[in-house]
């Protein structure tokens, strides 16, 4: 190939970026495979992980193990939805703007905002977008704050994103009952936005009313994240509390694990806040003959029209995944979301209470949802092997993400954990 | 999109070559966006504008105006500090479609009154435009 298109070799192609913007060092790569024996290592792969279905995995942490339902692989095996880029051309896409126009609705609906947009890549990216864009808004002030209840993934995705920035990320501590403490905010006036998770990472309810009350005192943005949205179905959606920007992530309706991958960043705004948005809009609209038709809209904001100036440099969607969402969404409607989440709460309080009487201590007296924290004052470890033989994935030691946590443990339940699973969890912990 | 001949180009304004218009009114300076300007854009349908009390210098970017067709950014002939804007504008931007000179952007208090000297008049504006 190289003769045809008239190259010597594989490194004349890159002769146009400056040598020291190149990698000049030998690349650490295994040899290359055949298909057959790259299929038996990934095999060997897949035989070393504690994953689903083998096992019932008790851990959370901004990945959700919720049921699939059967609608979902179905529709989405159409070919015409198998499109993971945003269609330019309305004329071509109708189908697919349609889908992302009513992920946009329902999203709205569910984090009570007046406007979604069609997805971001994930919750992290959506957290760092969602602080840019309150700069944006915020104009001459450089500096945001995080709550450190935020899940440790999404902040380090911040800090890349605000690394090359003169911004400044501030960090917020968290009191003794798991949620964010505020106080320090009195006496900030320059802060352009301020970020919360609810549930936080501790799985704990943050009272977003006042929160959002105390940072509109200080002249900043409330931007509300989440890491599992199927909360909203049991409590108040961060838009109605107030919050200005609502950002986080989708990967719980519909769609898989997937080794951490890829996830969906759902993101909407208060409606007088929509130019300084990141990311694709769908709008309806009517052609020329008056019918119904879908369209990209407020594109002025976005790369390809004003290149450096541009809201931010999202210019894709993530399309799978986003209409997966919206057809989760859809297939539960309201009642059903608000089902599902009051048995992902339930299940959860069940092994929380569990635990509790077994002896273990609970670490932080707020509301939860999903996910708790306990403390164990012998070493868990040894149960947690225990439990692994019986295909049971228990507890998240937080000690690598908090110094000070190294006996606490991060639970998740969801609706697809059977009661007999947390029974055989709560009498390991009872010995 | 109008002939250059067809063009308002009122002789109580001056231009500059980013087109805009600046007028002075008392010991300010109103801005807003030359009629030629308009009609490039098309139907505006978004201003953004700065805030009272912000301050720039001369040719610094102050806003964006946004049309069906492009988004443009916005110059400042005189700098100085903004005074007023034309809040107007955030319900009506096509008021700079419909008559560019009453549809001032900003007010500025000028740093410096003789960058207002310099800008062009209707003549030297309109030799421009030929020339574009």
């Amino acid at each position: 190939m190289f003769d045809t298109i008239g190259v010597k070799d594989f490194d004349e192609l890159f002769e146009t970026v400056p040598e020291s913007c190149r990698y000049d060092k030998k690349m650490d790569l295994p040899e290359p495979k055949t298909e057959w024996s790259l299929n038996t290592y990934m095999s060997e792969i897949r035989s070393m992980m504690e994953v689903t279905p083998d096992h019932t995995v008790l851990i959370g942490a901004g990945r959700y193990q919720h049921h699939i339902p059967a609608t979902i692989p179905n529709i989405m095996g159409r070919s015409e939805f198998l499109t993971a880029y945003t269609p330019y051309q309305p004329e071509m896409a109708q189908g697919t703007l349609q889908g992302l126009f009513e992920y946009q609705t329902l999203t709205a609906r569910l984090l009570g905002v007046d406007v979604a947009n069609a997805s971001m890549y994930d919750g992290a990216s959506g957290l760092a977008e969602a602080l840019l864009m309150g700069l944006r808004i915020g104009r001459k002030k450089k500096r945001v704050a995080v709550s450190t209840a935020i899940h440790p993934h999404f902040r380090e995705v911040v800090s890349t994103y605000f690394l090359p920035t003169d911004f400044e990320v501030v960090e917020l501590p968290f009191l003794d009952d798991g949620s964010t403490d505020l106080s320090s905010l009195a006496d900030e006036d320059d802060l352009a936005a301020v970020a919360l998770q609810s549930p936080n990472f501790f799985g704990v309810v943050e009272d977003m009313d006042a929160a959002v009350t105390a940072i509109h005192n200080i002249g900043a943005l409330c931007v509300a994240c989440f890491s599992e949205p199927m909360s909203f179905g049991l409590f108040k959606s961060p838009g109605s509390c107030g919050a200005d920007i609502v950002c986080g992530e989708g990967q719980s309706f519909g769609m898989p694990i997937s080794f951490g991958g890829p996830g969906l960043g759902m993101f909407g705004c208060r409606e007088k806040f929509v130019r300084s948005m990141p990311g694709r809009l769908v709008g309806e609209t009517k052609d020329l003959d008056g019918k119904r038709g879908f369209v990209l809209t407020l594109s002025t904001r976005e790369q390809h029209i004003r290149r450096e100036k541009a809201t931010s440099n999202i210019c894709s969607n993530q399309g799978i995944c986003t209409l997966t969402a919206s057809m989760y969404m859809a297939s539960l409607g309201g009642t059903g979301l608000r089902k599902m989440a009051r048995l992902n709460y339930d299940k959860t309080e069940y092994l929380k209470k569990g635990l509790l009487e077994a002896g273990a201590k609970g670490c932080f007296s707020a509301q939860t949802f999903n996910e708790f924290v306990v403390e164990f004052s012998n070493d868990f470890s040894l149960v947690q092997k225990k439990l692994m033989e019986k295909g049971i994935v228990a507890g998240l030691n937080l000690g690598r993400f908090y110094p000070g946590f190294e006996n606490r443990y991060l639970f998740c339940v969801t609706e697809t954990v059977p009661k007999e699973v947390l029974d055989i969890v709560i009498s390991e912990v009872k010995k | 999109m109008k002939e250059i001949n067809e063009l308002n180009l009122p002789t109580d304004v001056r231009y500059s070559d980013d087109h805009e218009w600046a007028k002075v009114t008392g010991d300010t300076i109103k801005v807003g966006i030359s009629d030629y300007a308009q009609d490039q854009l098309g139907d505006i349908v978004f201003v953004e504008l700065p805030e009272v009390g912000d301050s720039f210098e001369t040719g610094d970017e102050f806003g964006t105006l946004e049309s069906v067709k492009a988004v443009s950014e916005l110059y400042i002939p005189v700098g100085g500090e903004i005074v007023a804007v034309n809040n107007e504008l955030e319900d009506a931007p096509e008021l700079v479609n419909q008559d560019p000179y009453k549809g001032w952007i900003i007010e500025v208090k000028p740093n410096e009154i003789n960058d207002f000297e310099s800008l062009l008049d209707r003549d030297a504006y309109l030799e421009i435009l030929k020339g574009d």
